[in-house]
């Protein structure tokens, strides 16, 4: 073989230490859905070493004294990308960084908000959740993303048992801690001043839905969130803003057919291999990356349901 | 000898297509090593033999969901008993039955937790003490280690319920399909929780005895590996109306048993 130029060495050279740099982080970009709040617009695909599992809509609400976190990112660097989003539109101090629930696409930003010495504002059961599952995320992103790329297990340091408000200065947001829904430490946001609920991935549009909770538990939670007042919604994944509750149709009819079809198949004596190929079908041509998910969701929603 | 050369080729391509279901080479051969090994541990100076169509196993190419992998077993003559090993789960014995008078042993449905991507291997024991061995590879990860979920404080909550379900329809001297279900967590010992650094200890279904009417349906003996809230669908023969009675006994020594009728207790 002949030996490499010298050129070929040294672009080969440059083309390492640029792969080592550590990236610094990018504003990116983001819709204010209502005045004063801002989120980015997750891609509906799965965490990649591409995409840095910036898969979520995560964003923030700007008050009069200060900002809160609706979810800080998929990987440590979502969660650099978005608070340098944050220092572009404003100076004011971030207090608080919500943690809607335990999945990594929405919270492993977290450790980029470290130095503001926020709240990190979690349901009661977050803590349980992380602990079980925490390093086992960790160490699946990392595997994506690449060593050290997927940030620390961040616990919450205000627990949310019931409800509890977060005043960002004139702009007072409620917090309130769900029954086991899309998974066992859901919470929503509801900003009263813009009738804004953000609902994180309580509230799927267009991507498949996933279930890792309770099938019944999510359909109650999602008919109780129905009647709170709110005019439009933020979902976890999806287009950020959409008309609430209008657009639950959509999930409401997806989770219907999910429980529906299971039944039927479970009284049928279908078992749970065969049932996973079949329910839910009809909905196939309205999700996006409905096949990665709608077996998973059909094996939740049957090992709930048989036990009826 | 390098890459260049044609006899390597051939040699490689012959590989892929008498192993098709591997990655590569190298994996196959560590998988075929990991198989003589658990072989020699479990059938010490025993031969293994190919299936020849006595047993087929089957379970989804890629799971669904690591926790809880579904898997059904095919014999096509009345075997003694069958071996279920997960090749690269932690504890790899996931499960021995051995069939019992009573027992119609042509179909064994069973949910297990897979680790790794792993070779399955359903070793059917002939009435005559012959071993034949059925694979099947599986995609799947972190089925052990995998967190607790909501599942399994369910099913703590409940522990030892359980549920019948016949499938199709009783006619005396039959053969028929029932479902077998029991509420338990089957805590495997290897999630840990990470505040406290201690692992949730083991806590699981050792074994299981179904009798008809006094007489052996099976006998189980589990590990770690079965699923959450253990699912069996196996066969029997009831030659009569009458009941059928599941004693199961867990890790610590808690005794779980009911009994149900069949053909189950008419509506109204």
């Amino acid at each position: 073989m002949n030996p490499l130029s010298r050129r070929d060495v040294l672009i080969g050279a440059s083309a390492c230490l640029i792969a080592g740099r550590t990236r610094a982080a990018q504003v990116f970009k983001t819709d204010e859905v209502a005045p004063g709040i801002h989120f980015r617009r997750g891609v509906d695909e799965d965490a990649t070493s591409s995409n840095n599992d910036a898969i979520a809509n995560i964003g923030f609400i700007v008050g009069r004294e200060a900002v809160a976190v609706i979810d800080p990112g998929g990987s440590l660097l979502d969660g650099q990308n978005l608070r340098a989003t944050i220092r572009q539109t404003t100076k004011l101090p971030i207090r608080y960084v919500v943690l809607s629930h335990v999945h990594p696409d929405h919270i492993f930003g977290a450790g980029a908000f470290l130095e503001d010495k926020p709240q990190f504002v979690g349901h009661a059961l977050l803590p349980n959740a992380l602990a079980q599952r925490g390093e086992f995320y960790r160490g699946n992103l990392e595997k994506i993303l690449g060593q050290g790329k997927a940030g620390p297990v961040i616990q919450p340091t205000l627990l949310v048992k019931d409800q509890t408000q977060i005043d960002l200065g004139g702009r007072i947001l409620k917090v309130t801690a769900h029954g086991i829904a899309h998974t066992d430490c859901d919470l929503s946001v509801l900003d009263s001043q813009t009738s804004t609920l953000m609902l994180s991935d309580l509230l799927f549009v267009e991507r498949v839905p996933s279930l890792d909770g309770s099938l019944k538990g999510w359909l109650a939670v999602l008919a109780k969130l129905k009647t709170v007042g709110a005019r439009r919604a933020v979902p976890g994944h999806g287009p950020t803003g959409v008309d609430w509750p209008y657009v639950s149709r959509d999930l409401e009819r997806y989770l219907g057919a999910l429980l529906t079809e299971t039944r039927q198949a479970i009284a049928k004596g279908v078992d749970i291999a065969q049932a996973a190929k079949t329910v839910a079908l009809s909905e196939r041509d309205k999700w996006k990356l409905f096949d990665d998910y709608n077996g998973h969701n059909v094996t939740r929603a049957y090992k709930e349901l048989e036990w009826d | 000898m390098g890459l260049n050369n044609p006899r390597v080729w051939v040699g490689v391509l012959l590989l892929a297509a008498l192993q098709p279901a591997f990655a590569d080479d190298e994996d196959a051969q560590e998988r075929g090593a990991r198989w003589k090994q658990l072989q020699e541990s479990i059938f010490p100076k025993r031969e293994v033999l190919d299936s020849g169509g006595i047993i087929t196993v089957d379970a989804p190419p890629r799971a669904l969901d690591a926790a809880l992998v579904p898997v059904e077993l095919h014999m096509s003559s009345p075997v003694k008993g069958i071996y279920l090993i997960i090749d690269d789960n932690p504890a790899p014995m996931a499960a021995h039955f051995v069939f019992g008078p009573k027992a119609d042993p042509h179909d064994l449905k069973l949910r297990v937790r897979v680790n790794a991507y792993t070779n399955i291997h359903a070793v059917a024991e002939t009435q005559d003490g012959k071993l034949h061995a059925a694979t099947k590879f599986v995609k799947a990860a972190g089925g052990c280690s995998a967190p607790a979920g909501s599942d399994d404080a369910a099913a703590m909550a409940d522990m030892g319920r359980m549920k019948l379900r016949l499938l199709g329809d009783f006619n005396a001297g039959k053969p028929m399909q029932a479902q077998l279900m029991i509420r338990h967590p089957n805590f495997n010992g290897m999630q840990m929780n990470q505040i406290t650094r201690m692992y949730t200890p083991a806590r699981f279904i050792r074994t299981i005895d179904a009798t008809y009417n006094g007489g052996q349906v099976f006998h189980l003996d589990a590990d770690i590996s079965l699923a959450t809230d253990p699912v069996i669908t196996f066969g029997f023969v009831p030659h009569e109306k009458g009941q059928m009675t599941v004693v199961a006994q867990d890790s610590s020594d808690a005794k779980f048993d009911h009994s149900f009728d069949v053909p189950g207790t008419p509506a109204g």
